[in-house]
């Protein structure tokens, strides 16, 4: 198996749990891990929540990772992706200056280039949003650096696999 | 389908709720739980608790411990003797933080227990309130699950999962955090035990097709080792286990949490793998062809070096929790699922073998053993007294029918080499986590558990100390332990390595000791101590035949060492004898 990094996105189903979020990211920190990214959220399935993890580790590691993560009582199933494998997103917002969006006629070409979206424009400072790739999001970074950037915050990967997990069976076979 | 056992659930609940307090509710879950006994130490977040259970103690014995350290370990030294869950409770803050060690002791050996503690009232969580700190953050990465509990009307369900949790698959800790206001809150009352729950699988499927390829694996193999571990005590596997061995006629070793399971005079009991084991065992796992582990998790004291650990063998693991497959020895066939039922299925598929041949060698290896290491611990001809004939002693005296109770270090290994055991579950020891402090109040555990056997602490005088305040738990309950304390003045086991590989800088391992009689005199016990060959009979005798707790202290060397010995980080096959 590869011992060489890359990145893995994990996908955890999971009960909705007050403390889950500490289990699970205490498994990456015990092994000195550093999380790339970490989302949370409702899943497909009622009732149940879905961590999508991004983690640059070693097939070989993620594969234990898997396992004590599998282990937890409140996990129902994880699973790890190789980049091939998904299709993810992250999103990101800009508070922007408004002036600049009348004097610098280049941002306004900026954001049509990069399918970027204005949320919302007020006398100070205008919204804009941009769902993408990392290196989508950090190109459009650089570009609006250059005129100022008065906010920035970026989510953590969001991801769908391109083959099924099988979860949703696995539930109904427990309810019978 | 859930939904409507809930429904049901509910209506049952019109007819059989009682109203009682969440103290209350706590206690008589403990009693639906087959609960007769407890460790812990009352404080102002469980006095609730406390009070209820003054109420209940004609069903239920709470043990009040000299330190919450002690609850837990005499809680492990109860299941581990036991089966069964122990329970430990204690109040908020210090309380909480002081069950920690215990909880981490039974977490990396797989012990059954369920930590109740006391916290303060919801409104004040997070306020830095008096005596209130994050038990359950603290407790996460040592726990198998945790909860905080707020409302008394959570209480029935957490205790039941608690205990389901802690006892099913593969055993743990398990700590519930209860707020001071949940206890005093008035509920409806009702009990059902915990059967299942969505995400947790505590046994998993074994696979028929890997359970041939095992079989096959040892049906040819011409020089097959097994190394079992505690997986076959936890799963009252011991019939099936031997059963399994008798017919392939495999040599079999143990870990150190693995003894006991089957006798230590069974002719296929090689002895102890790892740093201190047996030569034998060690030697020949980088020559078997065909590894058989069950229900051993290959911990590094086991295998040294994972690099040159049985590269030659195929590795079949027999193990419960997923997790462990692939986690540190890459297995060519893993059977899955509880050693009980999987080596019940094993054994039809085996053909019936003895490999004299190959347990000859075994036997070979064994006398060089006997010769370098064993024979001067066991019939020492120089002035001093040997930890190995203590062991001896106490052997000869109880015939192997004693749970020997150990601490960490020299002596530990000592006895774990050396003790006779006869019976299952009678070797109680801190094994992943080396807690030093874990003897004494585990031999007190055990006792209570099982008060007919003999149960024999056999300390160091160094991890006696740690939790030396248990003494005052024996003095008040008469548990009749007894207690042997291997004295050499030293934290033998450091100054060992300190002497081996420090070039014998020995920082900070000599201790200046008490008057260890006199302290357990102090406590009314019966003690004596032994400075001299010639009277190490009699005084074991004594302890023996007493019917009431007793204390020897054995003046041993102060400088011997235990071999045999793998270097940290060497092959196994490089076990040195001196």
């Amino acid at each position: 198996m590869s011992t060489e990094k890359q990145y893995f996105t994990v996908s955890v189903y999971t009960e909705n749990n007050i403390g889950l979020l500490n289990r699970i990211s205490a498994i990456f920190q015990r092994r000195h891990i550093n999380v790339e990214s970490l989302n949370t959220s409702a899943s497909e399935i009622e009732g149940v929540s879905k961590f999508t993890i991004l983690v640059h580790v070693s097939e070989s590691q993620i594969k234990k990772i898997i396992g004590q993560i599998e282990k937890q009582v409140e996990v129902i199933k994880a699973y790890y992706h190789t980049e091939e494998e998904t299709i993810y997103q992250e999103s990101c917002i800009f508070k922007i200056k408004s002036d600049l969006l009348f004097e610098e006629r280049q941002i306004q070409n900026i954001i049509k280039e990069s399918n970027a979206r204005i949320v919302t424009v007020n006398k100070e400072f205008f919204v804009l949003e941009k769902s993408g790739r990392r290196q989508e999001i950090e190109l459009l970074y650089r570009e609006l650096n250059a005129f100022g950037i008065m906010q920035f915050t970026r989510s953590g990967r969001i991801a769908v696999t391109k083959d099924e997990m099988k979860i949703s069976q696995m539930l109904a076979a427990f309810q019978h | 389908m859930k939904e409507t056992q809930i429904v049901q659930g509910q209506v049952e609940k019109t007819s059989t709720t009682e109203r009682i307090s969440g103290s209350e509710a706590i206690v008589k879950c403990l009693i639906e739980e087959g609960v007769d006994l407890l460790y812990g130490y009352p404080g102002g977040a469980i006095m609730p608790v406390y009070d209820d259970l003054y109420k209940y103690q004609d069903k239920i014995h709470h043990v009040l411990c000299r330190h919450e350290q002690g609850a837990t370990h005499s809680a492990q030294g109860y299941a581990r003797i036991s089966g069964k869950v122990g329970v430990a409770m204690a109040t908020s803050g210090p309380g909480a933080t002081n069950l920690i060690t215990g909880i981490a002791d039974a977490q990396i050996d797989s012990t059954p227990m369920v930590c109740i503690t006391g916290q303060v009232p919801s409104h004040l969580l997070g306020s830095d309130a008096f005596q209130e700190t994050d038990i359950v953050g603290i407790s996460t990465p040592i726990t198998k699950w945790n909860h905080q509990i707020t409302k008394a009307s959570e209480i029935p369900e957490v205790i039941a999962k608690a205990f389901y949790i802690a006892k099913s698959g593969r055993p743990g800790p398990v700590l519930v955090d209860i707020t001071k206001d949940a206890q005093f809150e008035e509920f409806d009352f009702r009990y059902e035990k915990c059967s299942g729950i969505r995400s947790y699988k505590p046994v998993p499927e074994t696979d028929k097709e890997a359970l041939k390829v095992a079989a096959d694996f040892i049906n040819n193999a011409k020089k097959p080792l097994v190394v079992w571990g505690q997986g076959v005590i936890l799963g009252e596997a011991e019939e099936e286990f031997k059963a399994v061995i008798e017919k392939a006629g495999i040599p079999s070793a143990w870990t150190i949490l693995g003894a006991s399971a089957i006798p230590t005079s069974h002719p296929l009991n090689v002895g102890m793998v790892g740093m201190h084991g047996n030569y034998a065992p060690n030697i020949l796992t980088n020559e078997c062809d065909v590894l058989i582990a069950i229900g051993m998790r290959f911990d590094d004291r086991v295998t040294g070096s994972l690099n040159t650990y049985a590269k030659q063998a195929k590795i079949i693991h027999f193990e419960i929790d997923p997790a462990e497959v692939d986690k540190n020895v890459k297995t060519d066939v893993a059977v899955l699922g509880d050693a009980k039922d999987s080596l019940k299925q094993l054994l039809p598929l085996l053909n019936p073998n003895s490999h004299i041949g190959w347990r000859q060698r075994f036997k070979d290896l064994y006398k060089i053993e006997f010769e370098k290491v064993i024979k001067a611990d066991l019939h020492p001809t120089k002035d001093g007294l040997t930890m190995g004939e203590v062991l001896k002693e106490i052997n000869v005296q109880t015939k192997g029918e004693a749970a020997i109770v150990t601490d960490v270090g020299q002596h530990q290994m000592i006895a774990c080499r050396y003790a006779e055991f006869n019976e299952s579950k009678s070797n109680i020891t801190s094994g992943g986590l080396g807690t030093m402090g874990f003897g004494l109040p585990a031999a007190i555990g055990a006792k209570m558990a099982a008060p007919d056997r003999e149960v024999i602490s056999i300390s160091g005088d160094g991890g006696y100390q740690m939790t030396i305040q248990e003494l005052g738990t024996i003095f008040q309950t008469k548990a009749a332990v007894k207690v042997v304390v291997l004295n050499n003045d030293f934290l033998g086991m450091v100054r060992q390595w300190q002497q081996l590989f420090f070039d014998k800088r020995y920082a900070s391992t000599e201790m200046v000791n008490p008057d260890f009689v006199a302290i357990a005199k102090g406590y009314h016990l019966n003690a004596k101590r032994v400075t001299k060959r010639e009277e190490l009979a009699s005084a074991v005798e004594e302890m023996i035949a007493s019917k009431e707790p007793y204390f020897l202290e054995v003046c041993v060397e102060k400088e011997d060492n235990v071999f045999p010995m793998i270097p940290s980080g060497a092959s196994v096959s490089d076990i040195r004898l001196e």
